[in-house]
């Protein structure tokens, strides 16, 4: 069964100071996710990533279309029992602290009374804040505050996690943690749809991706798919300090790096160039077949919107 | 009430309580409570009219002041502030969150005029050394001016749904004002003529009729309320307060959070 079904939905706001100008948030998105995938759903700031997750929570209300999580509509608390969601750049009641606030959202959540406590003081510690369990949250820090976003995301043990942005403001140790969890959350069966801008944390933890610019769905593949697709390109490292003219004349683009250099020529020219290397008794230290990576996915993607709009 | 409804109550309850303006306006109101034992000092056998007059004058008020100064702020703050992400990304409809956060409000209000009506009751034991029969009356005075704190917050509540904090205080605060003086509003109804008539009346019965449910002056002078005015002010303040609640979720309902 399929995890998210989003069937049409669009998104149109009224702007201007009487109303009368349409700005279209999101324009008719088509998309499915999974049950177990991890779905990242990557565009520029502005591009409609945050209004599709609102939509996707019930926080707006759409223009058109439609979205069915788990089989059932957005707006049925059934669903929403079974949901995770930490909002970009979370604010929390600043005058709880994390316990009381996750102690808070367990009971809207349904979780039983007599695992309450348990299941709070457990995920604190899943997400390293069990020193901090009676501290305010108006004196946590940034990084603090997303990891009590994170850890009632996942309070209540929900069948699918939506995350925006989790890796804003956090710092490389911060990010690294978040992606374990992704992680684990992925080894437990969970479906995960995040949003970022981040391609590396992306290509990292992603089963798919969907690029979204302007509001307007771009793409959508498998990471695994794009990442290995060849370029017909192939790269060759070798110790020198200079770029011989034969390598040169084969076409390849290098530069020199310290003692070592590094060339990318056309594949069927893979040959000529070791022959070249055997000629001059230069030692090669690797080659390899250029692969896609997913910031060329993600730029393909990006760039129509972009040339229309510079030649506009 | 749904654990949902009452979790988001205790939640609201706990911001105020935890609200340092709150403990302000409550030694704001036990000061004035002592200013009536003073006020009471100087008069000459009218002590206990002073401090029943004073005391609970400053209840009401100090009490609308917090029903607004909060109401208006119940739903706006969750949305500027996006806690109200968090909380409707959950199983809690809009309208259990709308009707918590009206219970938890109206909740502290309770408890804050229970603290104040103490203070009324030490200042009439100083004066008059002694409760007398009628004091009584002081409780109903008491009852009534608490169904005026559910009316606020409902009011606050519903223009807060729609309008911005300093917009929807002025509203809740002219409508108070308004409604306090609706028997004035209904006599001269009664007088007009032709259209100006038509308007006043539905105007006069549109506003809350703040002036039935203040019988400060009545109880001050020992008189007694009658059982039937208790009870229909009682259905009068619970349905006109269910009517701006209705209203308040209807337009919440239909609100994009941004």
């Amino acid at each position: 069964m399929a995890a998210i079904e989003i069937l049409g939905l669009e998104k149109n706001y009224l702007v201007g100071f009487w109303r009368k100008r349409t700005k279209q948030a999101l324009r008719p998105l088509h998309l499915t996710i999974e049950e177990g995938e991890v779905f990242g759903f990557l565009g520029p700031n502005g591009a409609g990533k945050t209004t599709t997750l609102k939509l996707l929570m019930g926080l707006v209300l759409p223009t058109a279309g439609t979205a069915r999580i788990l089989g059932m509509e957005v707006d049925d608390p059934r669903v929403k029992a079974q949901i995770g969601f930490l909002p970009e750049q979370p604010y929390f009641y600043d005058y709880l602290t994390a316990q009381e606030l996750l102690e808070y959202y367990g009971q809207l959540s349904g979780v039983p009374a007599k695992e309450r406590a348990a299941r709070v003081e457990k995920m604190l510690a899943r997400v390293g804040l069990q020193d901090a369990a009676r501290v305010q949250l108006r004196k946590f820090s940034k990084g603090m505050l997303q990891r009590v976003g994170l850890a009632q995301a996942i309070l209540h043990d929900p069948k699918l996690v939506f995350l925006d942005e989790p890796m804003s403001g956090l710092d490389p140790m911060g990010r690294r943690e978040v992606r374990d969890l992704i992680q684990q959350l992925r080894q437990e069966g969970k479906t995960v749809f995040f949003s970022t801008h981040i391609l590396s944390d992306a290509e990292a933890l992603c089963d798919r991706v969907a690029v979204i610019n302007h509001g307007e769905l771009r793409g959508v593949g498998a990471v695994a798919e794009l990442t290995s697709r060849m370029h017909g390109k192939v790269e060759v490292i070798f110790y020198g300090q200079s770029v011989p003219a034969a390598l040169a004349s084969l076409g390849a683009e290098a530069r020199v790096s310290g003692d070592m250099v590094n060339a990318v020529l056309p594949e069927e020219q893979q040959e000529a160039a070791l022959e070249v290397l055997r000629r001059e008794h230069l030692k090669l230290i690797s080659l390899t077949p250029v692969r896609s990576s997913l910031e060329d996915f993600y730029i393909q993607k990006l760039q129509p919107a972009e040339s229309k709009g510079a030649s506009a | 009430m749904s654990s949902r409804i009452a979790s988001v109550a205790f939640n609201t309850f706990r911001e105020a309580v935890r609200d340092r303006v709150l403990y302000n306006l409550i030694a704001f109101a036990l000061l004035l409570s002592g200013a009536a034992i003073l006020v009471g000092q100087v008069s000459i056998d009218i002590e206990r009219l002073v401090v029943v007059n004073l005391g609970l004058t400053a209840v009401s008020l100090f009490g609308v002041v917090i029903a607004i100064f909060i109401g208006i702020g119940l739903v706006s703050k969750e949305i500027e502030k996006r806690t109200l992400y968090t909380v409707l990304s959950r199983p809690v409809r809009r309208w259990e969150f709308v009707v918590g956060k009206f219970f938890g409000l109206t909740g502290t209000l309770v408890v804050n005029t229970f603290f104040m009506a103490i203070g009324v009751f030490l200042a009439l034991l100083y004066v008059a050394h002694k409760f007398e029969k009628m004091d009584a009356w002081v409780l109903v005075a008491l009852y009534f001016i608490v169904l005026q704190f559910l009316m606020v917050c409902a009011l606050a509540l519903f223009f807060s749904s729609f309008s911005t904090p300093l917009m929807s205080a002025v509203f809740t605060f002219a409508l108070f004002v308004i409604g306090s003086l609706s028997e004035d509003l209904r006599g001269f109804a009664r007088i007009a003529q032709g259209l100006g008539g038509w308007i006043a009346t539905s105007i006069a019965y549109l506003v809350p009729n703040f002036s039935a449910l203040n019988v400060i002056n009545q109880v001050a002078h020992g008189d007694a309320v009658p059982g039937r005015l208790i009870l229909y002010n009682s259905i009068y303040a619970l349905l006109y307060s269910a009517m701006a609640i209705s209203g308040a979720v209807l337009i919440f309902q239909r609100r994009n959070l941004k």
